[in-house]
């Protein structure tokens, strides 16, 4: 059944490009179905009915495997369905380039929809690679500024990443010695621990890549700055989510192994924030300051994965699988919300340019309302989803602190609580630059004029989505720790 | 029924129709191609109804001669290709004509359709060659065809010149083939591959290196891998369209069906000559991945690029011979090069009828030629942008299972510096493909009339998209075709 919610929008998609029909009325039905469709599933994920398995090919035993493998596919398809859906909604397609614009945003959503549906290892890989062909088609025709550079090097870059991680699932497979690419089958089996170590480090540098973890980030900043705006918003928002994704979800077969690359893994990860984070502060287009945003907060992820490392499994360290989905899911939230007001910013006043901008909130309370809010989130304020998923990551920092000397990710977690404060630099000064003091040419209240109730509605849904998770994370976490609550009930039981 | 009829089938039809074609008029030359693809449909039903090689009662024939899963998947595979190859040459045969004898009529076309049923009949028979001399003279029998078929176009410089080149390196890498044969022989004492590898000793183990290294090369040449590549790119680009196509996909799998033949006994020999054979075929799989992929990059002609893809393709179907695996739980290495090639020929194909298509509506192979593609004829583009992503080897396309599955084979034998080597080819991949799909696209053309497709190549292309598609998400029925291959 969960094919559903991919064949939705692929068929969608194939219809546009077919000509049947209007491509906004196409798009805006598959993506309102799938959205409906969705957030349905959140009452019924368990029930078996969304389970497929079908054998494409019998040697190597590999399945068109879709279904919830366990709550973290369930908030990350939740995710999908959301920015999907805001992204079809949102942005001004050119005239005459319907076609290419819903198909292409059709095709990166169902491409991400099932990586995270996919319950087989090969298709879950196969599914993120749909994304790159629209993606490079997008940035390269429909982009804004230097968009031909950006669609190469988001593409070179995103191949070279998963051919990289390719290698290493290859690996993990031939060296677990299961019989099918299944989850359940290779989750279920062991590897030497002298593969671990090259497994980690290829899927670290291959998801890594994927995910702009440092020093690999630099095609990420530039290519949301000039994607159009629904293309930087399923990206930054979904698809960057499939490594970190993919991390956790592999990681109790190479624990052993990541924790060669723990050091590693902290210092890069502290260069997402802190150097990255210096970068934002920098930056004086409000696109780019977006986009180095989206590279910096991938490392408080990281955080929580190191954390997880550091354990060595999921009980060990409770928190750090839920910390990191939670922050996974604000994160795409807000971020996708914010290039869409970005865009929205641009389109009303012709400029992203920091010292181009000021005064906005006069002509336009709405949309400054929801950029704050959307800003705010970004920064971590209480309240905000960010905030459950920040304070989640800082606490799985100290979760086995035993109160002596400092270990690595206890340092590195006090370090990374100065990224708070880079990111209120750059947030708020973006924001009192745009939205405050005395309006110019741009922005006087003659010419713009602030968006109408029809266009709130996607910006709506992501800021309640925003508020809803920030103020009861519970909504999030009552997915994820089903497992484990199931294992203690068993184990009470047997007692 | 006997396989070997099936050779002769293909030998006497295409004798026939040379004769026929004397009496054809000119205008009418088309139905020669038509009767050749009959040929190879007939015989392609009765490959079904084929059970034996030469039988136990004539021992030394069957001497020279197999008829194994091995054989026949590529006698199958010849002849759907040699059919492809006929099908592009009908669409193709405007422009042939013009460079024939009287230019503009179809005068000097005829010969041309029965040429590939030579060739066809010759690579049938070199996927059944067991000893080096029926490997040998089967190979000839199609480097000869192969030379009149690039040459065809008398009256176009460029295919002339190919056709030298062609034959002056072909005429050479015969010489290291008897060669090598050769010491092969003075080592062993036999010719027939099945005896070699019980005669291995330590004394014969460097001539028989020796030798194996002069076959190597010549078939090196054979499959367009280093160090024998160079003719690839200049070939290819002089030659008729469907004379490339066929060039690029049926002889490279024949050469590829050779190889397997001939590396076979001393891969599964045990002693350190199979270590030593499989460090050569890594070095080689490793520098023809290197080289395709690298010199492919600034190409700006399209035909030429395809050139170069093919050398990369080569050196990626070497992976798994060099990984040779023969255990029969995973795929084994022949299963892989066969899973391999068979996408390679849907792919290639495709590629071979969309580059027609663009020549003859814009008289270029350029890359330029694409421009503003999307918009001219967005159905085409759409189905070139399949085909391009599944040439460069985008998952849930066909021509990302071949890929996985070399760098698998390689993986379990852990040949890392091959397997590291191409890694960085399908990364490199990605940006020479790409450029076709930026020129259809982000390009707009100066011509906005809309591209004319004849009812062959449209139905072709299509067909070949749905195939790479289909098989993309659902690869079993290749699974199918080779799961008998040891």
């Amino acid at each position: 059944m969960s094919i559903i919610l991919i064949l939705i929008p692929l068929l969608a998609a194939f219809a546009i490009l077919a000509g049947l029909g209007k491509a906004k009325s196409i798009a805006t039905i598959a993506a309102t179905a799938n959205l409906v469709l969705g957030l349905g599933t959140v009452f019924c994920w368990k029930a078996s009915i969304w389970d497929l398995s079908w054998e494409v090919l019998s040697k190597p035993s590999i399945h068109l495997s879709l279904g919830f493998y366990d709550g973290m596919s369930l908030v990350m398809v939740i995710l999908s369905v959301l920015v999907l859906f805001t992204a079809v909604m949102s942005g001004k397609c050119p005239e005459g380039r319907e076609k290419l614009w819903f198909s292409s945003i059709l095709f990166i959503g169902a491409g991400g929809l099932g990586a995270f549906l996919s319950t087989d290892l090969f298709f879950f890989y196969a599914f993120h690679e749909l994304a790159l062909i629209p993606t490079f088609l997008m940035i390269g025709i429909l982009g804004s500024g230097d968009r031909k550079n950006a669609a190469w090097k988001i593409t070179i870059y995103l191949a070279l990443g998963s051919i990289i991680l390719l290698a290493g699932l290859i690996w993990l497979v031939s060296a677990s010695g299961s019989d099918t690419w299944l989850f359940d089958d290779l989750l279920a089996s062991s590897i030497s621990t002298d593969a671990q170590s090259g497994i980690a480090a290829l899927l670290i540098v291959g998801f890594g890549v994927l995910i702009s973890l440092f020093p690999f980030h630099s095609w990420a900043a530039p290519a949301y700055a000039s994607a159009p705006a629904p293309v930087a918003m399923i990206h930054a928002g979904v698809l960057k989510k499939f490594g970190l994704y993919g991390l956790i979800r592999l990681y109790p077969i190479v624990s052993t192994g990541m924790q060669d690359w723990l050091v590693c893994l902290i210092v890069l990860l502290l260069c997402n924030i802190l150097w990255v984070g210096f970068v934002t502060i920098n930056q004086k287009r409000l696109d780019m300051i977006l986009g180095n945003s989206s590279v910096m907060h991938m490392g408080y992820i990281f955080l929580a994965f190191a954390a997880l490392i550091e354990a060595g499994s999921f009980e060990a360290n409770p928190l750090a699988k839920p910390a990191a989905v939670v922050l996974m899911f604000a994160h795409g939230i807000s971020i996708a919300l914010l290039f869409m007001l970005t865009d929205t910013i641009r389109r009303k006043t012709g400029t992203v340019e920091l010292a181009e901008l000021g005064g906005l909130a006069k002509a336009a309370p709405r949309l400054a309302f929801l950029f704050g809010l959307a800003g705010m989130a970004s920064i971590g304020l209480p309240g905000l989803a960010n905030f459950s998923g920040e304070v989640l990551v800082f606490l799985s920092g100290f979760n086995n602190y035993d109160g002596g000397c400092l270990g690595y990710v206890q340092t590195a977690t006090i370090l990374a609580l100065w990224g708070v404060v880079i990111s209120a630099v750059y947030m708020l000064r973006a924001y009192r630059q745009t939205f405050q003091g005395p309006p110019v040419s741009n922005t006087s209240s003659e010419k713009v004029k602030d968006f109408g109730p029809f266009c709130q509605i996607p910006a709506g849904i992501l800021a309640i989505s925003l508020l809803i998770v920030g103020l009861y994370p519970n909504s999030l976490l009552q997915f994820l720790d089903e497992p484990e609550a199931a294992s203690s009930e068993t184990e009470q039981a047997s007692k | 029924m006997p396989s070997y009829l099936l050779e002769i089938i293909v030998l006497l039809g295409g004798l026939v129709l040379l004769l026929l074609e004397a009496f054809t008029s000119p205008k009418r030359k088309s139905s020669i191609a038509i009767g050749a693809i009959s040929v190879l449909c007939f015989s392609l039903i009765l490959l079904f109804f084929a059970d034996k090689g030469f039988g136990d009662e004539n021992v030394e024939l069957t001497r020279f001669y197999a008829f194994d899963p091995l054989a026949r998947f590529f006698k199958l595979f010849t002849i759907i290709a040699t059919i492809l190859a006929l099908l592009l040459a009908l669409d193709h045969r405007k422009v042939l004509s013009k460079f024939t004898a009287n230019p503009g009529s179809e005068d000097g076309t005829g010969e041309y359709y029965c040429l590939f049923l030579f060739a066809c009949a010759g690579m049938m028979w070199m996927a059944s060659a067991k000893d080096l001399v029926s490997l040998f003279v089967s190979l000839e029998l199609t480097t000869i065809t192969s030379y009149i078929l690039v040459g065809y176009m008398r009256r176009n410089v460029g295919s002339l010149e190919a056709g030298v080149k062609f034959l002056i390196l072909g005429a050479l890498s015969t010489g290291f083939l008897v060669y090598g044969i050769a010491w092969i022989y003075g080592a062993t004492g036999t010719t027939d591959l099945a005896l070699i590898s019980d005669r291995i000793t330590d004394q014969n183990s460097t001539y028989l290196l020796f030798g194996l290294a002069l076959i190597l090369i010549s078939l090196a040449f054979k499959v367009g891998a280093v160090p024998m590549h160079l003719w690839v790119p200049d070939v290819y680009q002089g030659a008729p369209t469907p004379t490339t196509a066929f060039l690029s996909v049926a002889s490279k799998a024949s050469g590829f069906a050779i190889a397997i033949r001939v590396t076979e006994p001393f891969l599964n020999s045990g002693t350190e000559l199979a270590s030593k054979t499989t460090f050569i075929l890594a070095i080689l799989a490793g520098a023809t991945i290197l080289f395709g992929n690298l010199a492919a990059i600034p190409q700006k002609n399209f035909k030429r690029l395809l050139a170069y893809s093919s050398i990369a393709n080569a050196g990626f179907i070497l992976l798994p011979i060099a990984a040779w695996q023969t255990a029969t739980d995973e795929l084994t290495s022949k299963q892989v090069v066969a899973f391999y090639l068979t996408i390679y020929l849907i792919m290639t194909f495709a590629a071979f009828f969309i580059l027609a298509v663009i020549h003859r509506n814009t008289g270029s192979d350029e890359i330029s030629a694409f421009e503003g593609l999307g918009k001219r004829h967005p159905l085409l583009a759409f189905m070139t942008a399949i085909i391009i992503g599944a040439l460069a080897g985008l998952p849930l396309t066909a021509g990302f299972w071949g890929k996985f599955l070399a760098f698998k084979t390689a993986i379990d034998a852990e040949l890392w510096f091959p397997i590291s080597i191409g890694f960085i080819g399908v990364a490199a991949g990605f940006y020479y493909y790409f450029q076709i799909i930026r020129a259809m696209y982000w390009r707009n053309s100066l011509e906005s009339d809309p591209i004319e497709i004849r009812p062959i190549a449209f139905r072709s292309i299509a067909g070949l998209t749905c195939l790479v598609v289909v098989l993309g998400l659902w690869p079993q029925p290749i699974y199918w075709l080779l799961q008998n291959i040891s």
